[in-house]
């Protein structure tokens, strides 16, 4: 039996870091610099926006719906009901909307980038890639990153707007709330701020689930079975980093505007 | 317009003459577990290096580390007359416009027709698209593929993903081709169809070439033929005479056991080379 070895698993961590690091380096940096795969980019546009399109404006719709009927409850014990508005559209705008679109998009996204990069990479289609002269990272990588914190951009603002309509929805025919009213308080509330809080957070979204979806394919091994593997492990990363960077960009913001 | 055109430094050095590839002392390993071991070799211009021996032997390493797809541990490797660990990435993808390479298992792009994927290396020329289809449909008639053009790779059976596979290699025109076991996995009947096209080529263009095979009968055909161009066949080289250009290279447990011509390893002393090639 092999002894778990701290130091070797230490290292493994640090060549990990160092590894992922590097590939967002270059995949950057090929931005900058020719060939570019303009007809790859806008092909990946089409799979992650418009493909992705569906599920970011059904989450947002029903989050909203459910922000409302949940704050609606609470609000009426201080008789604050007709306040749902300001907070529903503060919590789509700040949090949700950015943080439920980057976790769906995750889901959907990273694993497609994995597990497909990852077959490339065990039937030596990358490495074919390469002999043919192409930089897989180059090809594959640059124009999914770039697509990606792109539409991610986009399509949190389609959430946030479905959420604040899902929260309008059922403020109207469930609650029997003023429409306007609604929308006015949702308005007054918020402020510059809390705008640029919703928009920079799906920046960092897409660049997390793009960079992490490519770099588990790129280091995929052991055929069907590690393609699987990458996949998951994909998901899970890129999951919990999104929410982790949510909490810092938070942080950083209440720093920077104070709320 | 050929790679060898657009690199006056390739023209400069087909000129010279040197050797093609060259091993010094060349060493690698996996995860504390050595592949090669002080490897050295050379393959001249115009010379046809069959590689041998048992399977694990790290003979595909080898292969991906002439083509700069793997970096060694130890040692130096010279392609052209230049040493990899002097270039840069820039360089490096330069140099493999020269190299032309067929993958064990064909590696085809599952997602791109066979077209496409032959036509692969010249789209990231940007060449006319024109010019484009005819080299295609040139190198596809060579390997007898001309009329599964539109299919995909997974409409395909193992021995037409290898002719793809050698298509995409030589469209190119490339000085230096490496056959990753061209006829592994495959039918005999298969394999003789893709060793006369592997004849066919450098016959035909008089490419260098590295091959890896674990069929004897592949190296000797190799070794005893030639292409016919007007018969449109292979046969074999008159009064049983041997092709010279043609040598052998035998590895086993990451060290070179044998270098030299088909005569001096059919007359070998060495008694676990002779228990090989019996």
């Amino acid at each position: 039996m092999r002894i778990f070895s701290p130091e070797a698993y230490a290292k493994s961590l640090v060549a990990s870091v160092q590894e992922y690091s590097l590939l967002c380096a270059r995949a950057v940096a090929n931005i900058f610099s020719r060939p570019r795969y303009m007809a790859d980019i806008y092909t990946q546009m089409d799979s992650i926006g418009a493909g992705s399109l569906p599920i970011v404006v059904l989450t947002g719709f029903f989050t909203g719906c459910v922000l409302a009927l949940q704050s609606a409850v609470n609000l009426k014990v201080f008789g604050a009901v007709n306040m749902t508005g300001e907070l529903v559209t503060l919590a789509m705008i700040k949090e949700l909307g950015p943080v439920l679109t980057g976790l769906m998009i995750s889901g959907r996204n990273t694993s497609g980038m994995a597990s497909e990069i990852g077959s490339m990479n065990v039937t030596e289609q990358l490495d074919a890639m390469r002999a043919l002269g192409t930089d897989p990272i180059r090809k594959l990588v640059t124009p999914r990153l770039v697509a990606t914190v792109f539409m991610v951009f986009f399509l949190t603002i389609i959430s946030d707007a479905c959420g604040i309509g899902g929260g309008a929805f059922v403020a109207v025919y469930m609650l029997k709330l003023n429409a306007g009213q609604f929308f006015h308080t949702g308005y007054m509330a918020l402020e510059h701020g809390d705008i640029v809080e919703g928009l920079v957070k799906p920046l960092f979204s897409g660049f997390i689930i793009a960079t992490i979806g490519c770099y588990y394919g790129l280091r995929t091994t052991g055929g069907t079975r590690g393609v699987g593997q990458a996949t998951t492990q994909a998901v899970v990363s890129s999951s919990v980093l999104i929410i982790l960077v949510d909490f810092l960009v938070t942080q950083l913001m209440i720093g920077i505007f104070g709320r | 317009m050929t790679a060898t055109a657009e690199n006056p430094w390739m023209a400069e050095f087909l000129s010279r003459g040197g050797p093609m590839v060259e091993f010094e002392n060349v060493s690698i390993g996996f995860e504390g577990n050595p592949v090669l071991r002080d490897v050295s070799f050379q393959v001249a211009l115009g010379e046809t290096r069959i590689l041998l021996g048992p399977a694990g032997g790290g003979k595909s390493v080898l292969m991906k580390l002439v083509n700069g797809l793997l970096t060694p541990d130890r040692g130096q490797i010279r392609v052209f007359g230049r040493l990899l660990s002097e270039m840069n990435e820039d360089e490096i993808f330069q140099m493999r416009a020269h190299i032309g390479m067929v993958f064990q298992e064909s590696a085809l792009f599952d997602s791109l027709s066979v077209e496409d994927n032959v036509a692969y290396r010249l789209e990231e020329d940007h060449i006319d698209p024109r010019e484009i289809r005819e080299r295609v449909l040139e190198v596809l008639r060579f390997v007898g593929l001309e009329e599964a053009i539109e299919k995909f790779p997974a409409e395909l059976s193992g021995g037409m993903r290898r002719r793809v596979s050698i298509a995409r290699a030589i469209i190119g025109r490339p000085e230096l081709l490496l056959y990753d076991s061209p006829t592994g996995g495959l039918d005999p009947i298969t394999s003789s169809t893709i060793i006369e096209l592997v004849v066919k080529q450098r016959d035909v263009s008089g490419a260098t070439c590295l091959l890896i095979t674990h069929r004897l009968q592949d190296a000797f055909t190799l070794a005893t033929h030639r292409y016919n161009l007007r018969e449109n066949q292979m046969e074999p080289i008159p009064n049983h005479r041997i092709d010279p250009g043609t040598r052998f290279l035998v590895l086993n447990e990451g060290r070179v056991i044998f270098d030299g011509t088909t005569l001096e390893l059919t007359h070998t002393e060495d008694p676990w080379l002779r228990e090989f090639i019996a």
